[in-house]
């Protein structure tokens, strides 16, 4: 057996690892199953969210499984683990029309590689400010994502196995032809997204410049046929001075040299290598000052302050707005595991640093009392690990009070008891809280007949209701309810509270 | 050009064309207007058929039972009403609706009690049941509910098959009620029912003050099923009018007396310690009404149903029968 079948193998079982995750990911399955083991073990992700909280969270430390081998043997993680890694390495081949003349080519590296160290600059100085951007492009949570919003859904319409009750996304479509275009690039472009952006691959990039071990070839025996290049997974060069920062590891080249002139070998002579990778300064510096600009340009338009959208609920256990946006990393765990499918992928809600964050919109879903899965999953303390006494506020959490995410108000304008005479007071019905936040008034009126009626007409109670939007989510009014849940009241910020106690 | 390349060519382009004029034949669609728009009566339906069974002359129609052992007092109210086997026989495919509207724990009063559950489906199994399907389609997410509410547990302790609300198990179902007419469905539970008994727990009810065992057939409705406020008592009568259930009990071993019908807190709940069962929904909810501490003269939906013919309030004129067990 071939070290490379070894290789597929290990490909293989991570990719059906982190299928399993995602599926199992759901309240009737999840049992302790550690589904947020992949973005745990993303030294990207514990590299950013180090720099933007200065702390390293919970799991977080699992990074160190790979990023310990990673300074001793390269970049592995890309061709041995990374489910997208995988993903791309199969459509790319599974679509291979090359000739042998086209393949080698194909396989040659080229400058626009570079790219993915000018992103991961970029996204690294905004987390210098405290901005965690590295989610965009991280290839864990951008699969994750992809697979939570387009993939699961699509199973779903075609077999039905995925959902009790559809889930929909909005934007899913966004997220669906993004993964469809970076696989396609595979055709244009053998691994496109791993050598051109990959943020993650950059680092163990930059990393595997302390890597004790490393393909070498042997300039006595090559006779320069440049077969090597044929399967080169990173595009390193292994016919010439290997690209150390580029090299996945996949190890093709051992396979294919007909002399035996390549090996991996430990502490081969520098001189043979290009051991960094190849950037300018300028490029840098152009990368760095985009990340600087990134900061001050998005947070003056005061979605975080002043302008903060009444459409940016967090889900039970968010931490405050700008310490949220320096953990979450948009893996979309939270939108997986949410029972209810309150939790929804954010465009611009929360000002342009919070793409892809979850909020909560209650016409899909509302947020379900005695639930606090979100932040189970949560790899980051986004939203932290409350248990249901902290969230209801019972027990030694009393004094606390319940953890709001925003509170209900009534459109009278719509509501059919107050605006149409009309008996209903579901919103009442579905508030899970004792006493009911929900309360009402008995009145008897006289209708445009002139004939007296008793009807209930409801009201909200500030200091009971935790935001968690049942009644928006029941309220039979079904385009815009006449009874909304926003932001104002959540508990995670003293500057968004609406009472004074 | 040769003959017979002249006459493959002009067969293809006929072929093509004789199929674009079969294909817009078959196709066109005179009248206006969509499906949408058309006669609802037009559409299928599904229909539920009556799950009551004949009943020996002279034997209890109501039976109240006291006690604090759940599977005791089924026993033993169901036996003084001629057996569990003078319902359900062998074969049987029995779908027991309890209201698990709420993923709430037993012990706050909002869904029905998981013993009481369990003891009902044993005896149906013990009857010799081929198959007992509990089914509800909660108002919380369904399978939170079921877990939370321990009724996912007791039924299948009990060797019965829990029927979550997929959205592929629903179906059109012709109600022909006063208010609702036809309304979608969790019907999937009783393609193949041959009995149906409703377990439902005894609440107060923000709305139309309490919900038992007509208001329990609401859990198996879908749509916009909130709109049924709006005339809640006639819609309740409608429920009586669209289930004719083997028999129903009120799960009355806890109240919820106020704050319903979710509750939340056990100071809502009250020990009831007992079972109504009975063959007729309005005397039950009538006698049931009266655990509640309130007086069924003045709830709507009961004289709704009973002008309707659909039962009576008049419970002591039945044969009844208060038990002491457990």
């Amino acid at each position: 057996m071939r070290i490379t079948h070894i290789r597929i193998v290990s490909q293989i079982f991570f990719f059906l690892l982190f299928s399993f995750f995602a599926f199992v990911t759901q309240f009737g399955y999840l049992k302790g199953y550690p589904v947020s083991l992949f973005l745990e073990a993303d030294p990207l992700v514990a590299i950013a969210t180090a720099i933007t909280t200065h702390t390293l969270y919970q799991g977080l430390l699992w990074s160190l499984v790979i990023l310990i081998p990673t300074l001793l043997a390269g970049r592995f993680f890309c061709n041995w683990i990374c489910p997208y890694g995988t993903l791309h390495q199969f459509i790319g081949r599974l679509f291979d029309r090359r000739s042998r003349k086209e393949r080698l080519e194909s396989n040659r590296y080229r400058q626009v590689f570079a790219l993915k160290y000018y992103v991961l600059t970029g996204m690294l100085v905004a987390a210098a400010f405290g901005s965690l951007q590295v989610g965009l492009l991280d290839p864990i949570s951008l699969f994750s994502r992809s697979v939570t919003l387009s993939v699961l859904p699509t199973l779903d319409m075609a077999t039905g196995w995925i959902y009790l009750q559809p889930f929909l996304h909005q934007l899913a479509w966004v997220v669906g032809f993004l993964l469809f275009f970076f696989l396609s690039a595979n055709l244009l472009l053998p691994r496109f997204f791993c050598r051109v952006l990959c943020p993650l691959g950059a680092t163990l990039g930059l990393l595997s410049h302390f890597s004790l071990w490393r393909i070498d070839r042997d300039s006595e025996k090559c006779d320069n046929c440049e077969l090597c290049r044929e399967r080169c997974e990173g595009a390193s060069d292994p016919q010439a001075r290997l690209r150390k920062a580029e090299c996945v590891v996949c190890l093709n080249c051992l396979d294919d040299c007909p002399r035996d002139a390549l090996s991996f070998k430990m502490l081969p002579p520098p001189a043979r290598e290009v051991s960094l990778p190849d950037l300018n300064r300028r490029g840098v510096i152009f990368a760095g000052v985009t990340g600087l600009l990134f900061f001050p340009f998005s947070r003056s338009s005061g979605d975080l302050t002043k302008n903060f959208r009444k459409e940016v609920m967090r889900p039970p256990g968010a931490v405050a707005e700008p310490e949220f946006l320096a953990r979450c990393t948009k893996c979309a765990q939270c939108i997986r595991v949410c029972p209810t499918n309150v939790l929804q992928p954010a465009l611009l809600e929360g000002g342009l640093e919070g793409i892809w964050t979850p909020v909560m919109n209650m016409k899909m879903g509302y947020c379900e009392l005695n639930c606090t899965l979100c932040g189970q999953v949560c790899p980051t303390g986004a939203i932290q690990k409350i248990s249901i006494p902290q969230k209801l506020g019972l027990g030694e959490f009393a004094d606390l009070g319940p953890v709001r995410t925003g509170t209900a108000f009534f459109d009278q304008g719509r509501c059919l008891p107050w605006a149409m005479d009309i008996p209903c007071v579901v919103c009442q019905e579905v508030c899970p809280i004792s006493p009911k936040a929900i309360f009402s008034r008995e009145v008897e009126i006289t209708d445009r007949w002139g004939k007296n009626i008793r009807l209930t007409r409801p009201y909200v109670d500030p200091k009971l209701c935790n935001g968690c939007g049942i009644c928006e989510h029941e309220c039979p009014v079904k385009d815009l309810r006449a009874i909304r849940v926003t932001a104002v009241g959540e508990t995670r910020s003293r500057e968004r509270s609406l009472l004074l106690k | 050009m040769e003959r017979r390349e002249f006459l493959r060519r002009a067969g293809a382009a006929g072929l093509v064309v004789a199929g674009s004029a079969l294909g817009a034949a078959w196709l066109h669609d005179p009248r206006s207007g969509a499906e949408y728009f058309r006669d609802e009566k037009a559409k299928k339906t599904r229909q539920l058929k009556s799950y009551r069974v004949e009943r020996r002359p002279g034997s209890l129609d109501l039976a109240v039972v006291r006690g604090r052992n759940p599977e005791q007092m089924m026993r033993a109210g169901l036996g003084d009403m001629g057996g569990i086997g003078s319902f359900i026989q062998k074969g049987d495919v029995v779908v027991i609706k309890p209201n698990v509207a709420f993923d709430r724990p037993p012990a706050l009063g909002a869904t029905t009690n998981p013993e009481v559950l369990k003891a009902l489906a044993r005896l149906c199994r013990e009857a010799g049941a081929k198959q007992v399907i509990v089914a509800d389609n909660p108002v919380n997410q369904p399978e939170g509910a079921f877990f939370k509410s321990g009724i996912q547990r007791a039924a299948e302790e009990a060797g019965a098959t829990v029927m979550l609300p997929k959205a592929s198990a629903f179906a059109l179902v012709k109600i022909g009620g006063q208010v609702l007419d036809t309304w979608s469905m969790f019907f999937q539970p009783f393609a193949q029912a041959t009995k149906v008994i409703g377990v439902a727990p005894c609440k107060d009810h923000n709305l139309c003050s309490a919900t038992m065992t007509m208001k329990n057939w609401y859990g198996l409705l879908g749509g916009s099923r909130s709109q049924f406020h709006q005339q809640i008592h006639e819609v309740i009568a409608d429920f009586a009018h669209m289930m004719k259930p083997t028999f129903v009990v009120l799960d009355a071993t806890r109240i919820l007396m106020r704050n319903g019908p979710t509750g939340g807190r056990l100071s809502d709940v009250a020990e009831g310690n007992t079972l109504v069962i009975g063959t007729d929904m309005v005397a039950v909810d009538t006698y049931g009404y009266t655990l509640l501490g309130r007086d069924p003269d003045k709830l709507e939906y009961l004289h709704k149903a009973e002008a309707r013919g659909l039962g009576s309030t008049r419970w002591k004129e039945l044969n009844w029968r208060e038990i002491q067990a457990g």
